[in-house]
């Protein structure tokens, strides 16, 4: 009976450091090896370890350094193994190891040293082929298995499982280095880094049931490694601008389906249905983001959320400040998903007609042909001037690119309720 | 660590050139190796003839196979090379971004492999 509870206060205590410090472990062994998947081998290694010897023995004073510890023998054992190239290189990581692992002092205990961020920048590193980026922030900084991120990605597990093995032989063999960028290339290093997040929220966010719990996990996620960010470069307001800008979204989640389980688009979604603990926090992070005066894409999108949640109390989204956030926003990034947005916001200032002229003059772009929001918007548009033919092609071109069956129903039940 | 840059270029533009923008390119490759020389990183490099005086070698069956041109027949041939000792990934590709070649061509980075 003794043994069972010794078993599982180990197991529990294993399982709190892996789920508090596993990414800390990895990158504190990985930016002194340069090696990802050794690190993560040596932990491996090291957390079966501590379910076998804990029991026995009892938790160490600093589970942290003593899963360190074995991590680096293993290292060590690997490098002997490797041939004396090999050996040599674990050698110099073990001297780097030695001298940054915390001597024991009885009665504290020693942090490891936190390189998480440096290992954020790696994953994100611009020799990473974008794909990879956030599926490996995920495994490598939380500890995902590949199957877990595979799907949200829309890969089978075996060909995510390739693209991470091949990711981090890259960042070994290549040479890609454990730091924080210079301040020079801050800012696009660190966009590099906040896209990657943003990813993974994007794919648990886009769960066409609303109800995968895996996909929805991911956001849970990637907004964790969003909160990570925000502390670790407080200072830097687009950190702060994206995890406003997922707290938002996130706060919306369980509006956008009726309780039929029917779509509900974001401007006819019940406010009560929002959650506003979440808002208050978003719309706090926007505030200390926006007084840093550095305006960016993340902030950008950030309010716009802002001034659609403000009807909460108003009743009714701040459409005037939406075109001049996307208006901002357009400038920054050119992008044509933009314009698409800032039509639609402007069609609820200045009418139906101006939306849909501010289509047509993005209506050349090629990517657009296959860009199901865009068909949406107009035939929405389309059915407000009266020009009901017209609307109903739009919709039921807006119907062949939509994969999700819910807002296939929606847009189907709008298109068949024109006169 | 060592890194390779090798230079890929398209031959045929080169050649059709002008000799005022083929000297220009020449100092700008005088300075860059200057400049690598003298930040301390720089541990060889050249530049190649054309392809058309490459000859390929491969051996089948023990016996010598010599063909006349390059390993692969494409636009873009390998120009030259330079050979930079650098910490890291950045500090190579930092340097990548500089060479001349690199705007009108390719610069791919390999790191060497150390034995």
């Amino acid at each position: 009976m003794g043994d069972v509870a010794a078993a599982q206060g180990a197991r529990a205590a294993a399982e709190a450091v892996a789920r508090d410090g596993y990414g800390r472990l990895v990158a504190f062994v990985a930016a002194r090896t340069g090696d990802v998947a050794g690190a993560e081998d040596a932990l491996s290694d090291a957390f079966a370890a501590a379910l076998r010897d804990w029991p026995a023995g009892g938790v160490p004073a600093n589970p942290a350094a003593w899963l360190v510890t074995v991590a680096k023998r293993r290292l060590i054992d690997a490098g002997r193994r490797g041939g004396s190239a090999a050996e040599a290189l674990r050698m110099l990581a073990e001297e780097r190891m030695e001298r940054a692992v915390p001597e024991e002092v009885p009665g504290e205990v020693p942090e490891v040293p936190d390189d998480r961020l440096a290992l954020m920048f790696v994953c994100a590193h611009r020799a990473i082929d974008p794909a990879a980026r956030a599926p490996l922030m995920l495994q490598t900084v939380l500890g995902l298995d590949a199957a877990a991120i595979a799907g949200a990605f829309l890969a089978s597990p075996a060909a995510m499982a390739q693209r991470l093995v091949r990711a981090k032989a890259r960042i070994r063999l290549a040479g890609i280095p454990f730091r924080l960028p210079e301040r020079a290339e801050m800012d696009e290093r660190l966009g590099d880094v906040l896209d990657a997040v943003y990813a993974a929220f994007a794919a648990g966010w886009t769960d066409p049931g609303g109800t995968d719990p895996r996909r929805r996990a991911l956001a849970g996620e990637a907004i964790w490694l969003g909160r990570l960010l925000a502390e670790l470069l407080p200072t830097e307001p687009e950190a702060l601008g994206l995890l406003a800008l997922m707290l938002y979204a996130e706060a919306r989640r369980g509006a956008r389906r009726d309780a039929d389980g029917g779509f509900v688009p974001l401007d006819r979604q019940d406010t009560a249905a929002w959650d506003g603990a979440g808002i208050d926090a978003a719309e706090a992070l926007l505030l200390r983001a926006s007084r840093m005066g550095k305006v960016g894409r993340f902030q950008l999108e950030a309010a716009i959320q802002s001034a659609h949640v403000v009807r909460r109390r108003s009743g009714r989204a701040d459409w005037p400040a939406i075109v001049r956030l996307y208006d901002g926003l357009a400038a920054l990034t050119g992008s044509v998903v933009v314009a698409v947005n800032r039509a639609a916001a402007l069609a609820e200032v200045s009418g139906a007609a101006a939306g849909l002229a501010a289509l047509d003059a993005v209506a050349g772009d090629a990517r657009l042909a296959t860009y199901q929001p865009y068909w949406a918007a107009r035939a929405e548009l389309l059915a407000r001037t009266g020009l009901a033919e017209a609307a109903r092609a739009a919709f039921a071109r807006a119907i062949g690119l939509e994969p999700d069956p819910v807002v296939r129903r929606f847009l189907a039940e709008r298109s068949g309720g024109l006169g | 660590m060592q890194y390779m840059l090798l230079i890929y270029g398209d031959e045929a533009a080169m050649a059709a050139a002008p000799e005022a923008a083929v000297g220009e390119m020449l100092a700008a490759y005088g300075a860059y190796s200057e400049a690598m020389v003298a930040a301390g990183v720089m541990a060889g490099g050249n530049r190649l003839r054309p392809s058309r005086a490459a000859t390929a070698v491969r051996v089948a069956d023990g016996r010598a196979q010599v063909l006349d041109g390059p390993y692969a027949e494409t636009k873009e041939q390998l120009a030259g090379y330079f050979l930079i000792d650098v910490p890291d990934l950045d500090a190579a590709l930092a340097w990548a971004e500089r060479c001349p070649g690199a705007a009108t061509g390719t610069v791919e980075v390999r790191p060497v492999w150390a034995m």
